[in-house]
């Protein structure tokens, strides 16, 4: 027993050691940005791992300016808030519909979009630049958050659906419809409010695929001023090649936001991501 | 990526579905009474908004898309029937083998190391050492950067950052940079994918290590097991469930990977990193060839829904009842 303890002792301190260890080669690409995005470029071409001694804001003056930030930020602000805002909405609102309805049309919905998160977003990217664009809806932001809408209410369906049919109680609705409430109070006031966990879940995975989401916004927009930031991000990389400074202060640039919230809120994002990927 | 989100037990709960219709259909008063609750305005207005959005985004293009890959279209004109014949130019296209087998070798590597490290870093986590929430939130930090944006950071590692360090600590391996060699470009890719994608399988493994009841472990404690034994024997049979999610999760983020190869190694050098959907992406825009991309496309979609309908059979097999 004894032997054993000292054991788990040691073996406490080599799990530590180890972690730790691990831990630093993981944050290793993070802390280099950071110390980069401050040095001129021929300073980090001469050693980029050491700390700059004349520390300047010339590469996030530039790659502020020329990546267009302020104009990125707000399109995938909006772009982000608007999506999920409808996603969740509408979502909540089916899987209600799908729950409470226990008609055949609901089951044959529901399964229809179960399915659909099993397809790969590449197998209808095809078909879909091209039916928009022979519609003339593509190049615009409005058509992107549709189509955002439509790509996440499957898996948003899906999670809403598992906790209205196994968390919230009909006799709830019942006594509000003896207090004369229809069917959009009893949805608004009673369910919302209660559906809050999965909300949460819902809006942090959503949030982090639309904010960091590349290949479908690259199809949709065309025009500088539609830009989000991972398509200005890798557009003004294009144009740096060798001038690594701007093109690391606009890495940090982009990641600045999603970190700041993260600081606040990881314990909130975590919980989100584990009810998503585990309770179904 | 829309992809990289899916729970695994949809298609569970797609057989769960016909199984149940099986038992439904003899009776008729099951039907019945489904039918005597559908009401139109709460289907209108609850369900329509979604359904009609659903339908033009994924199931009309996906009808559509099926069409195409049996035509000659190129975007803009030619909509002649062509039968399978794109499919036979997909298989004897040898750009579409060579990345096929790209993606293959980098599936296989990046599902086995990402499980590996993301259960070690789990395990280690909840070993009870100090900082655990610390290290659980720091370990996850990669995946709330975008593909692009963390491929750009490793691109200049690979190309500035390491090449510094080789020549100037003069360790050979480094003194080159990876991304001009096919092999290691490859491994470049992998590296940046185990590095990203372990932390979020990572939380996954921690769950389950939580969820395994601490009278299991105790009683194996009395019983004598090691360490080891306790790990092999008992926590990792009980966490059958949360294997299969990361498997799942790993293997179709992987075969969609597309900001991380552009960003990164932009399919170069020689082409000899093009994974499937980038390549599906040059075949389609580049080379505006939108039926034979199309092809390629659906390939990939009866890969990985063949793939998932394995993992849950296998899944259902190998679960342990707790």
């Amino acid at each position: 027993m004894k032997g054993e303890k000292v054991q788990s002792k040691t073996g406490k301190i080599v799990s530590t050691v180890i972690m730790w260890l691990l831990l630093i080669i993981f944050i290793m690409p993070f802390f280099i940005v950071i110390v980069d995005s401050f040095k001129s470029n021929a300073e980090i071409m001469e050693n980029p791992l050491n700390l700059t001694g004349h520390p300047t804001m010339n590469n996030f003056v530039e790659a502020f300016v020329r990546m267009n930030y302020p104009s990125a930020f707000c399109n995938t602000f909006v772009i982000t808030l608007l999506s999920v805002f409808l996603i969740t909405i509408f979502s909540a609102m089916t899987a209600y519909f799908i729950v409470r309805s226990k008609s055949r049309v609901g089951t044959v919905i529901f399964y229809a979009l179960v399915a659909s998160m099993m397809l790969p977003f590449q197998a209808i990217m095809i078909p879909l630049v091209s039916i928009y664009g022979h519609i003339g809806l593509l190049s615009n932001r409005a058509t992107l958050i549709f189509m955002y809408v439509g790509f996440g209410c499957g898996m948003a369906v899906f999670i809403f659906h598992g906790f209205i049919k196994t968390g919230i109680p009909v006799s709830l609705e019942e006594a509000a419809k003896i207090d004369g409430a229809n069917m959009i109070q009893i949805f608004f006031k009673i369910i919302l409010p209660l559906l809050k966990p999965v909300i949460a879940t819902v809006v942090v995975l959503d949030v982090l695929w639309i904010w960091n989401d590349y290949l479908l916004p690259s199809l949709v927009l065309s025009q500088p001023w539609q830009l989000t930031m991972p398509l200005s991000t890798y557009s003004f990389a294009g144009q740096m090649s060798i001038n690594f400074g701007p093109l690391i202060a606009s890495l940090l640039l982009t990641m600045l936001p999603v970190l700041i919230i993260y600081i606040f809120l990881q314990r909130f994002i975590i919980e989100g991501i584990v009810a998503g990927s585990v309770k179904n | 990526m829309s992809g990289g989100r899916k729970p695994v037990c949809c298609l569970t709960i797609l057989l769960k579905y016909f199984k149940k219709r099986v038992r439904c259909r003899p009776s008729k008063r099951c039907n019945m009474k489904r039918r005597k609750n559908f009401n139109l305005t709460f289907f209108l207005i609850f369900a329509l908004p979604t359904l009609i959005i659903f339908t033009l985004v994924i199931v009309v293009p996906f009808i559509y898309g099926l069409f195409m890959s049996f035509t000659n279209t190129n975007g803009m004109s030619g909509n002649s029937w062509v039968g399978f014949s794109n499919y036979a130019a997909v298989f004897h296209d040898s750009t579409f083998w060579n990345s096929f087998i790209v993606t293959i070798e980098y599936v296989v590597a990046c599902v086995v190391l990402t499980n590996i490290l993301a259960f070690i870093i789990a395990y280690l986590v909840t070993s009870g050492i100090k900082g655990q929430n610390f290290l659980r939130a720091a370990f996850f930090t990669p995946n709330l950067i975008g593909g692009i944006v963390l491929g750009l950071i490793w691109n200049f590692i690979f190309r500035q950052v390491l090449v510094n360090v080789g020549t100037a600590y003069s360790i050979p391996i480094f003194q080159e940079t990876w991304l001009a060699d096919p092999v290691k470009a490859l491994w470049t890719l992998i590296i940046v994918t185990v590095w990203q994608m372990s932390g979020y399988m990572m939380i996954i493994y921690i769950a389950g290590f939580t969820g395994i009841s601490q009278d299991v472990l105790e009683a194996a404690e009395i019983d004598g097991c090691t360490n080891f034994q306790k790990v092999t024997k008992i926590e990792m049979p009980l966490m059958v469930p949360s294997f299969i999610i990361c498997l799942f999760l790993t293997l179709s983020r992987c075969f969609m990977v597309y900001d991380t190869n552009i960003s990164l190694t932009k399919g170069e050098p020689f082409g000899s990193t093009v994974l499937i959907s980038l390549n599906i992406y040059r075949e389609a825009f580049n080379n505006n060839n939108y039926a034979k991309g199309q092809a390629e496309a659906f390939l990939l979609f009866i890969i990985i829904a063949a793939l998932s309908v394995t993992q849950v059979y296998i899944g259902k097999k190998m679960e342990v009842e707790q």
